[in-house]
């Protein structure tokens, strides 16, 4: 069966979505999924470092595209998941050294070739993320419950629905129960109220992400985090599986709210 | 928020946050500035009023919405029905 291609975007800068992508990557893989990621962040590439691949870098998506050498030499397999590979941005260029018909073709010969494919959005509504959207079968939008990160994820929504790339499911990443519970922020369900698209996961925070991201090692591996078990989650529902939204509190107050939100009206 | 805002009836920030997005959303979706929608509801007040006696100052203008679609909803009273809504009082 041909690949899977998935977006992951949000707009806004520093909501996570590298982390999102090199821990859905690392989940959906670890289930046995051939899986290859693409750093759509020309010229500030980062997937490289938050997966622990950057000092195997020799080829970048550029040279692919500018014909330096073929698409297999680009791919970095991971160290720990053999069925993981890496794309990665070029350093030294801009978004411009690519276009979205690029995008297509290269996609185009990767698909017979693995079960999904990952790609990681720059922040932005310009050519960068018109680039990581064009060939999405599937739109993932990466969000935090916080003001200026919901209002981007509007903006990132409408352009998708004019692009018929549909309006995409949402991730809201960093959620502190504690400060939801003091409705100090907002809750998923005001999240989903104002954007009014599918929910496919809540991160919580959690320090492992950043531990983690020193290692480069992404927090799907650890057992015990509390986002690494809502990453894997992402990835099971990503696969088609029915999976219940992590209980945030262990007291059960914001679960109680969350189910809410499946029988939402 | 502590006791005392809670006393004074300050509102939670997650409240706040919420009801500027519904203000912010609306603009930013339908590329409407507040200056746009009282020029749409000045031709609307002349246009119908060409028609029928309108109450001009109780006319109401706004964009809702509901899911991810807006609509714009008018709301204008008619002079003729308010007299008749009296008399039967």
């Amino acid at each position: 069966m041909p690949a899977q291609v998935i977006t992951v975007t949000s707009g806004k800068g520093g909501v996570g979505k590298t982390t999102a992508v090199a821990n859905l990557a690392v989940a959906l893989a670890t289930s046995g999924s051939k899986v290859v990621c693409i750093d759509g962040d020309i010229g500030l590439r980062n997937l490289d470092v938050i997966l622990g691949l950057e000092n195997r870098i020799v080829y970048d998506i550029v040279d692919v595209i500018e014909g330096r050498c073929r698409l297999k030499q680009a791919m970095i397999r991971d160290k720990k998941t053999p069925n993981l590979y890496l794309i990665p941005a070029a350093q030294t260029r801009d978004k411009n050294a690519v276009s979205p018909s690029d995008m297509n073709r290269l996609i185009k010969d990767l698909r017979a070739d693995c079960d999904y494919v990952l790609i990681d959005s720059p922040a932005g509504i310009e050519r960068g993320f018109r680039n990581a959207i064009a060939a999405a079968d599937r739109v993932i939008v990466v969000t935090n419950p916080e003001i200026s990160a919901v209002r981007d994820a509007d903006r990132v929504i409408g352009i998708l629905e004019a692009e018929d790339k549909g309006p995409g499911e949402l991730v809201i990443n960093r959620l502190n129960p504690k400060l939801v519970k003091k409705n100090d922020m907002l809750s998923p369900e005001d999240v989903l109220d104002l954007l009014a698209i599918e929910l496919i996961g809540i991160v919580p925070e959690d320090e492992n992400v950043i531990i983690s991201s020193n290692r480069g090692a992404p927090v799907a591996y650890d057992p015990k985090s509390r986002a690494g078990q809502a990453f894997r989650n992402i990835a099971r529902r990503i696969k088609g599986e029915t999976v219940p939204f992590l209980d945030l509190e262990s007291q059960g107050n914001l679960w109680e709210r969350i189910q809410r939100l499946a029988g939402r009206k | 928020m502590n006791f005392f805002e809670r006393l004074f009836g300050k509102k939670n920030s997650a409240d706040s946050a919420k009801e500027r997005l519904q203000l912010v959303l609306i603009h930013d979706r339908t590329d409407l500035t507040p200056a746009e929608l009282d020029s749409l509801r000045d031709d609307l007040i002349a246009t119908i009023s060409r028609h029928v006696a309108i109450d001009a100052q109780g006319v109401q203008i706004d964009v809702e919405h509901d899911g991810r679609s807006q609509r714009l909803v008018a709301d204008i009273p008619l002079k003729a029905a308010r007299r008749r809504k009296r008399k039967i009082k």
